[in-house]
């Protein structure tokens, strides 16, 4: 019996109609681009009329288990094999859909993501690599593509850490106001 | 960091273009030009990052470059390394990776990369080790192996992550230099970072994984409980499981090994470690109810949560629990019906789908209401899915027919695809045929659907099956109407064979041939050849007034011999010569080269079939109608009388061995046959005189009386041998037969295909076969119990108790006696729903001989787990009450 670690399929940004705003595959089971659109378009025609606004929704595509957030006009997915642990797939999500929004300032919305392209695709080489969770936490991922902490000689691990928590602070805050 | 500023010569757009984009009217050649900025002498950080972005931008919408384009730009994003801009730095690393260059371009960046892995800042160092174990081939590897030693152990997260998950994807190609790190993975795995921990325990089971004794004892220590992180922990269940399952219970307490481990992950604060472990107990082979309790319990949780994720987790883990453990899974019903009305349609198709494996009977009604409204919004694919769950539903409780098949008959009604109508056919075909009395209400609802039926397939099955069943029922000349109207109406196939159906009709039913031959008479102008002949044929047949039950045979019986050795006699045949014989075609499938490589599939095909018919409760018509044909066409057992029962296929052979052999039971009245599919899968052989030595010293009621040799069997043909047993008169005859394979082996060059012609005598031994019982035995389905219960003289009624002893609770005693008596479980009784002290089980059956035969099981438990039970048969022949307890009796 073969056991792995989670894996991660694919990552996908689209935007209200279906089109790529920023995507990364990390499997082989989609050989070409043809494919690819081909399951992006599958994907966005089979959730476009869900709701997955408040919390994240999740279903069955293709035989792929495929987690999904949207806000405003943008649609985030997270897809993994028929077998992965849901729960893992959502806290992938969760992690992606967050940093982007610590990185742009909760202002997300395509035309931002588009002005911030690159934000959002080290975002999605900091979270996984080769198929593997590299990180999860929003903020941790959002320091890392900042590479905060890269000017000053002090040691890293100690300002990542006093900035993702000021980083943190400043999040919960805006959310108490709300 | 770097805002895009729009294309100069596109400002004038901007303002009527509401889909506003930076990259608007971005050129492929454009940008590749633009990319010259990063040869400037004095570099702009802020331009250089946005050119990256337009290039990242480019590949990530599907553009590709030309191999010379890929090199160019490769080699002016080396010259950025010049910069000392941080963020200009980590798009650099970005772009390294997606154009992935070739091996003979990393030497240029190998050296600005190396001295990155060196720097005091941890974030470069942690991305320049990514990059480098990305774009790298074996050599370079020596060469920093040390620095990815010390990276793995490094006191930063983000460092040490790097390395361990680069380890991981370099494991496939350089296994060697990664196990070399075992050591500082190791202590990797003790770290306090969450990430890291559980990255050091991926890669440390990976490099371990093909050493069983390494993984279990990497298991034993730290399912102690030194792993912290959720993602580890996780993990380190998955790796369990796998040890539980290569490993055996412990003999004395039947306690598995590490359950107290899964068990308490139950109890984790994180919702995707509880999550796993729930799954992974679910999981686990053979798993007891007992055992299963406490995950069902966080899975009924799970469903009422708020999140659609941990709903549509815990539910689409019950329904495959429901598939093996209905019993366990009915104390989530309640939180199941709510999921019925759930937003999320995958949710809530797969809470129906497990509410009907584990919904009683007095749900159904209720059940079927809810999915009527549910069945208009959700895609074909789940309406299949629904529909299957409804047709086993309805073959667990019969008397249910009515609702279910009208439930059926809507939907068929309804839009849909050729899948989703396929499916509903079937299943209402199926219904017809396992349960008599809702054959009339179904045969009238699938001939008003072939009224308005699209799909040519459906329509000739329907058709076919009208033909076959309508001239059997109270009123057949109703049928008529709707079948002519094919005639009129349809496509040349449908119209053939309605053709057929008509005939059937007029051959089967006297008094509406006159009808029927004015009818047929009409298709002779048809503009179809193959409906014209047809035609032709029949009033041929029906008009000759000569040999009724010949023109009856040969409507009804389906071709006897093998199309094609059937194809190929014809083809052989001179029309000049003689009339062609049917009777001459070989009946035997013959060696045919071109098949050799599909005895595997075809084989693998058969025994599924004959699981599938065993899984049925009892093999389907068309597989034992084949079987008698096969045995009736062989002079030694033609004289057996009616075949009472074929079991299912018994493999008498490893899977991988030389000789493949299996077996099936024929039981005739006063005979047995044993019939032995034998396959010689040896290409150097072919194997002569084929035949199964059976010695009887333990079933000493049969004796033997016939056999039938097989002449030939060259490689990968599969043949049958048979052997006949004559049972002792007046008991029930039961025993284990011992088989041996005898054969002369004769070489053959797998090249040439000569043989030698000597060869030498050889045997090999099989399994022994075994005479149960249940093989007396055949289920049948009743429908009303009750009814059929009281209409036998309750005189031949014969009540008995029995103690079973210690068992793990009422489900296993149930099913082992119901395994036993080789009965059909009625009415849903063959499941226990969990906690109960006590059951009532009713089962149905035919002994041979004829006899109807009902039986009563109730059964006790009690704390000691020691088992009671009650028996009362009632059948027609006393005889054959008495003979029910011998068997519980002896068993």
């Amino acid at each position: 019996m073969e056991v792995s670690a989670p894996l991660i399929k694919n990552i996908l940004l689209l935007d209200s109609e279906g089109k790529r705003v920023a995507v990364k595959y990390f499997s082989d089971d989609w050989p070409n681009l043809a494919s690819k659109l081909a399951f992006e378009k599958s994907v966005f025609t089979k959730t476009q009329r869900i709701s997955a606004r408040a919390e994240a929704e999740i279903g069955m595509f293709d035989g792929y288990v495929v987690v999904y957030k949207f806000i405003s006009d943008l649609h985030f997915y997270v897809t993994g094999g028929d077998d992965e642990n849901e729960l893992i797939l959502a806290t992938v999500l969760q992690g992606f859909f967050d940093a982007v929004a610590i990185l742009l300032r909760s202002n997300v919305e395509k035309k931002t993501v588009l002005e911030n392209l690159d934000l959002v695709l080290l975002c999605l080489d900091e979270i996984v690599d080769g198929g593997i969770i590299l990180e999860c936490d929003a903020n941790v991922i959002a320091a890392r593509v900042a590479m905060r902490g890269a000017e000053a000689d002090v040691p890293l691990s100690e300002q990542t850490i006093s900035q993702a928590l000021a980083t943190a602070k400043e999040h919960l805050a805006r959310n108490w106001a709300l | 960091m770097a805002q895009l500023q729009p294309v100069g010569k596109k400002d004038d757009d901007r303002e009527d273009d509401s889909e506003y984009s930076p990259f608007y009217g971005i050129e492929k050649g454009a940008v590749l030009q633009e990319a010259r900025v990063f040869n400037d002498p004095q570099l702009d950080a802020r331009r250089c990052a946005q050119v990256i972005t337009k290039l990242l931008y480019l590949l990530n919408q599907g553009e590709t470059f030309t191999k010379t384009e890929a090199t160019e730009v490769f080699f002016a994003v080396t010259k950025l390394f010049q910069s000392k801009d941080i963020g200009l730095r980590r798009m650099v690393y970005l772009i390294i990776k997606e154009i992935s260059p070739s091996a003979d371009e990393v030497i240029i960046v190998t050296s600005s990369l190396m001295k990155d892995m060196n720097s005091k800042t941890d974030l470069y160092r942690a991305n320049a080790i990514r990059v480098l174990c990305r774009i790298t081939d074996g050599g370079l590897l020596g060469q920093i192996e040390r620095y990815l030693k010390q990276a793995v152990v490094d006191k930063n997260p983000v460092v040490s992550s790097a390395a361990l998950v680069s380890g991981f994807h370099l494991l496939q190609s350089n296994p060697d230099i990664v196990k070399r790190w075992s050591n500082e993975v190791q202590e990797a795995v003790q770290s306090k970072a969450s990430l890291v921990q559980f990255h050091a325990l991926a890669l440390l089971h990976q490099i371990r994984q093909n050493d069983r004794l390494a993984v279990s004892k990497l298991v034993t220590s730290l399912t102690r409980g030194t792993v912290r992180s959720p993602l580890a922990q996780c993990l380190l269940i998955r790796y369990t499981s796998q040890v539980i399952e290569e490993s055996s219970a412990n003999p004395q307490s039947g306690d598995r090994p590490f359950y107290d481990y899964l068990e308490g992950c139950l109890r984790h604060k994180a919702e995707m470690v509880i999550f796993e472990a729930a799954r992974a107990i679910t999981e686990l082979s053979g798993v007891t109810s007992r055992e299963l309790t406490p995950a069902i319990t966080v899975l009924q949780l799970f469903l009422s949560s708020s999140k659609p994720v941990m709903r549509f987790a815990a539910v689409r883990t019950l329904n495959k629990v429901a598939m093996t453990h209905p019993p366990a899974v009915m104390n989530c019903n309640i939180d199941m019906e709510s999921l019925i009305s759930d937003q999320n349609r995958s949710i809530a198709t797969l809470a129906i789908t497990t509410l009907l494996k584990t919904g009683n009977e007095s749900s159904v009604d209720r059940l079927m209401k809810q999915i009527t409204n549910f069945m208009l919004d959700i895609a074909d694919e789940f309406k299949i899915v629904v529909v299957e769950a409804i047709r086993s539903l309805c073959l667990k409780f019969p008397q249910k027919y009515r609702i279910l098949m009208n439930f059926l008959s809507n939907i068929l009604r309804e839009e849909g695809g050729f899948e989703y109508k396929k499916a509903i056919v079937e299943s209402i075909l199926i219904l017809i045929r396992e349960i008599p009395e809702a054959k009339e209400s179904g045969l009238s609802h699938l001939c008003e659907f072939i009224e308005d039926c699209e799909f040519t397939y459906l329509s000739t099955q329907i058709l076919h099956l009208l033909g076959n069943e309508g001239p059997r029922t109270a009123d057949p000349s109703k049928y008529i109407r709707y079948i002519y109207n094919r005639v009129v109406l349809e496509n040349a196939t449908v119209r053939a064979s309605a053709v057929s159906a008509l005939a059937k009709f007029g051959a089967a039913v006297e008094s509406l041939q006159p009808r029927i031959l004015v009818l047929i008479r009409r298709c002779l102008y048809d503009n179809d050849d193959e409906v014209r002949d047809r035609a032709t044929l029949y009033l041929n047949y029906l008009n000759g007034g000569g040999n009724e039950a010949h023109s009856k045979t040969f409507l009804f019986t389906s071709l006897d011999v093998p199309l094609v050795n059937l194809e190929s006699s014809l083809l052989s045949y001179d029309a000049s010569e003689r009339r062609f014989d049917m009777s001459a075609v070989p009946r035997e499938m013959k060696h045919q080269p071109m098949l050799e490589k599909k005895t595997p599939a075809s084989k693998k095909a058969a025994k599924e079939a004959g699981q599938k018919a065993f899984a049925n409760g009892h093999l389907t018509s068309s597989a034992s109608d084949a079987y008698e044909k096969l045995l009736n066409s062989f002079p030694e057992f033609s004289g057996f009388g009616k075949l009472f029962k074929s079991s299912p296929l018994v493999e008498l052979t490893e899977a991988e061995t030389e000789y493949s052999v299996n077996a099936v039971k024929h039981i005739y009245p006063q005979y047995v046959v044993l019939q032995f599919n034998c396959t010689n899968t040896i290409k150097e052989q072919l194997l002569d005189d084929v035949s199964v030595v059976v010695d009887t010293s333990e079933a000493e009621d049969f004796i033997q009386v016939a056999s039938r040799k097989l002449s030939s069997m060259p490689y990968g043909a599969p043949g049958q041998a048979f052997v006949a047993f004559q049972k002792t008169e007046g008991r029930l005859c039961v025993g284990k037969f011992s088989n041996i394979l005898k054969f002369r082996v004769k070489e053959v060059d797998p090249n040439t295909g000569d043989c030698d012609d000597e060869g030498y005598e050889d045997e090999y031994q099989l399994e022994e076969l075994e005479v149960t019982a249940a093989d007396y035995v055949l289920k049948t389905v009743v429908t009303n119990f009750r009814g059929a219960w009281d209409a036998i003289n309750a005189e031949n009624e014969m009540v008995d108790e029995y103690g079973i002893g210690v068992r793990e609770s009422l489900q296993e005693a149930v099913q082992a006696v119901i395994t036993i008596l080789g009965m059909q479980p009625c009415e849903g009784t063959e499941s226990v729903s969990s906690n109960a002290r006590s059951h009532t089980c009713l089962l149905a059956g035919q002994f041979i001989g004829g006899a109807q035969v009902l039986v009563r099981l109730q059964f006790g438990i009690d704390a000691q787990k020691q088992v009671a039970m009650k028996l009362t048969v009632r059948s027609d022949d006393p005889e054959v009450c008495a003979q029910i307890h011998e068997i519980i009796g002896s068993a």
